[in-house]
Formats: C-alpha cells, sequence, structure tokens
C-alpha cells in the first residue's frame, strides 16, 4: 500500500499547484500589481491580485483643497495622460458654477486632450509590442511621446504631470513654437506610426501570440463596467465623446473603432485606430480654430494677467481671492465624466459651498476594469496573462488613487 | 424606439412599482438623481436594470459620503447607473445611520460592484449585506478606523497655522 491511495485524484492534483507571485515589483507588470497566481505548471488555474500599493488617498486630500488645487491630484490619477483628468476636473468645477467658456478654449482643450490620447495610446500599445518580443517599436514610438510633451511643454510649462489648464480656459494662448510644434507632429506622426502599423497589425508572428488571448465578451466587459478601448475592442461602442459631448466635441468627425472579440488583438487595433482618429480630430480643430479669447470671464476662479495685479487693486484683490482659495461657490452635486485614455474618468463632486469640496470622488476606469482580470487569463498561460495586462493598460496611479 | 426614455418617464414609471421607497426625487444638472430606503436599494437597481425600455444596464460608479450634520442618515453609498440605448443618467441615493450602516450588496446585478463596495466598505465602513470578499482594499488589513469619515482630520491637529480664525473664515 502507498501513501497515495486514500487521495482522490483532485486532491493529489491540489498538491501539485505551485504559487507565483507575480509582483508586486516585477518589470513585465509595468507598475506596481501583485498577482497571487496558483499556476499548474504554465496554465493559471486561478488569480488574485492585490492593490493598493500606491495608495495616496486623492479623495481625502481633495476634501481639504481649494478646487484650483486639486488639479494637481488629478495629474497623479492616469499620468500617461494627465491633460485629460485635468481637463475633466475643470470641466466639472465649470459645470458646477455655470459658466461657458469660449469656443476657442474649447477647440484648444481638445486638442491637447486628443495629443494626450495619442501619447497615451502610444505607449500602451508600443508596450504590448515589447511584451511580445518586438522592442524595436518601443525604443521607436517612444520618441513620438517625447514630442507629444514638448508641445505640452510649450503650452503649460510642465511634461509629465501638466496641471494643464485653468478652470475657466487656458493659463495662456498657444504660442507660435507650439503651433509649428503641432503641426511638426501632424506631419511626422502619421508616417511613423504607418512604419509601427506595417511592423506589427499584419505581423504573422505578433497576431499568432496575441489573438485570442484575454478575450472577454461584449456582456461580461459591461457587467465588469469596462469603458474606454477595452470595451470597444468587445464590440460595444460606447464613447463618452459621442454619447454626451463635452468641450464641443460634436463639432468634429470621427469614427469610433470597435473590435468584436475582446482580445488582447482587438483592443491593440482600437488603440492603432483612435490614434488615427485623434490625429483627424485635432487637423479639424487646428483649421477651424475659432478666434477670440482662451479663458472665460470669471474672475473668481480664473487668475488676473500679472501686469494687472501689480497695478490695479480689483485685480490683486481677484488674484488674492483665488490663490488662498476664498471663493464663494454654489451647493450642489455635479457629475461629469471624459473619455480619457483608458475608458470613462469621471468626477462626482459634492459641494457645500465651502471652499474645499464635501466629497470628491474620482471614477477610474482601471480601477473598475482591473477586477476582470483574473476571469481573462484563467486557463491561459502566463505568457498571455502579462500580454493581457499591457494590452488592458492598467495605470497604478489611476488604479490606486 | 417608440417611446423616448426621459427623466419624467423613468420617474413615471417607478412611482407605479415604488410607491413609497423613494424619498425624494431631483434633478440637480440635468441628472436624473432618486433618494431611496436603503433595504430597497438593491430591488429598485435591479428594476432599472432590468426594466425592458430603461435598460439601465451600466453600473458607473458606487462611492460613498459622510454627512455628519445629517442626524440618523450620517452615511451615504451613490450609485450611478446608465443606459447606453436611451443615453440617460440616473443616480441614486441611499442614507444610513453610522451606528448600523448596512445596505444590500449589488454585486449580484453587477461584477463591477464588487470592488467598488469593498472601497467603499474600506472608506467608511459601510457594511454590503451579501458581498462575497468584504475587506479592505486600498488601506492595509490592519487598520481599525474609517479613514474617509468627516472625524478623521488630515494634517496635523496641533498645526495652527491653518486656522480659520486667521483667515477671517
Amino acid at each position: 500500500m502507498n501513501e497515495f491511495d486514500d487521495k482522490s485524484v483532485e486532491q493529489l492534483e491540489e498538491n501539485e499547484y505551485t504559487t507565483l507571485n507575480l509582483g508586486p515589483t516585477h518589470p513585465a507588470t509595468h507598475g506596481i500589481f501583485q498577482n497571487i497566481l496558483t499556476m499548474d505548471g504554465e496554465i493559471i488555474v486561478d488569480a488574485v491580485q492585490t492593490v493598493g500599493y500606491i495608495h495616496r488617498a486623492f479623495e481625502k486630500i481633495a476634501e481639504h483643497r481649494p478646487y484650483n488645487q486639486i488639479t494637481t491630484l488629478t495629474d497623479r490619477l492616469n499620468y500617461c495622460s494627465s491633460p485629460i483628468n485635468n481637463m475633466g476636473w475643470h470641466m466639472t468645477v465649470e459645470k458646477l458654477i455655470g459658466v461657458d467658456i469660449p469656443k476657442r478654449a474649447q477647440y484648444m482643450r481638445v486638442i491637447i486632450m486628443e495629443l494626450a490620447r495619442i501619447a497615451d495610446h502610444v505607449v500602451c500599445n508600443a508596450v504590448v509590442g515589447v511584451d511580445a518580443g518586438a522592442l524595436t517599436g518601443f525604443t521607436y514610438m517612444f520618441q513620438w511621446r517625447e514630442k507629444v510633451y514638448d508641445i505640452f511643454e510649450q503650452i503649460c510649462g510642465a511634461r509629465l504631470t501638466t496641471n494643464i489648464g485653468r478652470i475657466g480656459g487656458l493659463e495662456r494662448d498657444f504660442n507660435d513654437e507650439a503651433y509649428k510644434k503641432i503641426k511638426e507632429f501632424l506631419h511626422d506622426f502619421p508616417i511613423a506610426l504607418t512604419e509601427f502599423s506595417n511592423l506589427l497589425e499584419r505581423n504573422r508572428i505578433f497576431v499568432d501570440r496575441i489573438a485570442k488571448t484575454g478575450p472577454i465578451t461584449a456582456n461580461r466587459a459591461m457587467e465588469y463596467g469596462f469603458t474606454g478601448p477595452n470595451l470597444r475592442a468587445a464590440g460595444v461602442d460606447y464613447d463618452v465623446r459621442v454619447m454626451n459631448p463635452y468641450s464641443s466635441y460634436q463639432d468634429f468627425e470621427f469614427d469610433i473603432p470597435v473590435g468584436t472579440n475582446g482580445d488582447t488583438y482587438d483592443r491593440f487595433m482600437v488603440r492603432q485606430n483612435e490614434m488615427w482618429q485623434s490625429l483627424r480630430i485635432i487637423k479639424q480643430a487646428l483649421d477651424n480654430m475659432p478666434q477670440g479669447k482662451w479663458y472665460a470671464d470669471v474672475p473668481d476662479f480664473y487668475l488676473p494677467p500679472k501686469e494687472d495685479v501689480y497695478t490695479k487693486m480689483e485685480a490683486l484683490i481677484y488674484h488674492f481671492k483665488v490663490v488662498m482659495g476664498e471663493t464663494d461657490v454654489p451647493k450642489g452635486e455635479v457629475y461629469h465624466s471624459v473619455e480619457g485614455g483608458n475608458g470613462e474618468v469621471g468626477f462626482y463632486l459634492i459641494s457645500d459651498g465651502g471652499r474645499a469640496p464635501l466629497r470628491l470622488h474620482f471614477r477610474r476606469p482601471s480601477f473598475i476594469y482591473y477586477q476582470a482580470y483574473p476571469e481573462m487569463i484563467k486557463g491561459g498561460m502566463l505568457s498571455d496573462a502579462i500580454l493581457t495586462m499591457s494590452s488592458m493598460n492598467v495605470i497604478a496611479g489611476e488604479l490606486d488613487a | 424606439m417608440a417611446q423616448e426614455i426621459t427623466n419624467e418617464y423613468i420617474v413615471e414609471k417607478l412611482k407605479t412599482h415604488f410607491e413609497n421607497d423613494v424619498v425624494t426625487i431631483a434633478e440637480p444638472y440635468g441628472l436624473l438623481t432618486l433618494v431611496v430606503h436603503a433595504p430597497k436599494a438593491h430591488e429598485i437597481i435591479a428594476w432599472l436594470k432590468n426594466d425592458t425600455q430603461i435598460q439601465a444596464a451600466f453600473l458607473t460608479d458606487v462611492c460613498g459620503a459622510h454627512f455628519p450634520e445629517l442626524v440618523g442618515q450620517e452615511l451615504g453609498v451613490i450609485y450611478h447607473l446608465h443606459s447606453f440605448v436611451n443615453n440617460v443618467r440616473i443616480r441614486i441615493k441611499a442614507f444610513l445611520p453610522i451606528t448600523n450602516p448596512t445596505i444590500p450588496t449589488i454585486t449580484d446585478l453587477f461584477a463591477a460592484a464588487n470592488w467598488q463596495e469593498r472601497e467603499t466598505f474600506d472608506f467608511y465602513g459601510i457594511i454590503f449585506e451579501g458581498h462575497p470578499n468584504l475587506t479592505r482594499i486600498m488601506n492595509v488589513d490592519e487598520m481599525d478606523y474609517f479613514p474617509l469619515r468627516k472625524e478623521y482630520p488630515l494634517e496635523d491637529g496641533t498645526r495652527t497655522d491653518k486656522e480659520d480664525k486667521y483667515f477671517g473664515r
């Protein structure tokens, strides 16, 4: 009689599972995520995620900051496309105080947001390439993110955590250098993107590697609260820019790319096509840029010009009030959402009329759709799980807030 | 689609089913906001999701809030639903006493609610009855308080340079 006789097959098998820690600082996870995997050889049997490694209590901090100081918190949510978060926040406050900003400022915002989307998608797709073994595309495409940052630098002075724009518009008009850089980008980037596409989109090795990995059906994706490219890859054409247009998105003509299987290849292709659509939007916004001011007349929130602060009493008073956060804000609650790089970035704001919000909640798309990760990788190979994660584009800052 | 689904239509239809469970109805900034009795929140959300015309089948957001001055209903749970078919958003709010903050979970309706309810529990201590794994998600498991409640100050309480009296407040 041997020692296994009184055990069932399942019990014997269970004993052979390996527990594997993927993360928290594994290079392949592109951020601080931990996944405790139960492995049967190279097949994933079960996965449990741990999140919260870089939780910084933004929602608590926001309850203690005046409205204009919260912009810097939003920078650090999805730091791959900070300007979209910044402007989502500005639009939330503008909705609360009921101010319409000039068309020109709205078009300028659209240009900035679409550039941010391109920068976000470029990194994500290039990294999908890296995880599949194609480093060339990454080293080549990364410089285009730098060029987008050069444009941001011209517009607002910062590159990564931009703090771009103000409540009521933008801090200054685009300068000639910014226009020059945007035009250069519009000319050169399509060439690079075409080369990147030729390298990967129909590359047999790459397609075989990522097609049918990490799939999710449209129904499950909706139940899991997917938004953005990940939801569209599953075949649901939900895009906040079209469904609830903000910042004059209704003026522009663009398509919403969708996939069919919700697998890694579809997510990759949706992002690829979205970059082309973003380029279309930027071109239209540049060609039809309205004349006028780049800020609304809201002295309670928008800083007066510096030379006025030094010479005019009224401007000095407003400057002081804005900087010290001594502005009356209406009571009320407002939800505003924008289409971020990863999906619907929402801001739920309750104001009790005080200098800081009573409650500010960020709807972070990464946090919501990362829940589905174990379901998407179970039964697959470990190497597919890595690709699935990078194609979902989970950003640690957004995940943990 | 013959019938256009407006906020009025949803309110009318909801009233016929849940006459006594909806406390107040408002539309701040155009978004239909319903305050409901907490024990009925699950039922109402399920009804909004499954109604063949309203089809609020997407859960945008779940979060908590703390209102210390509302005695007996200090904690709030706020749900945002979205009907993709009709492009209508609905906000459902339920208030709970801080002494016994329990509300039925909606994880059986929306898989997306799982972590959002855990986060709400983590921040405010709201108990979602029937949740499969109601543990802390952002903070460490050993934490013995709910940090987003208003009684916990953010900064060092011994600091005096930020006192309101110096700013005329």
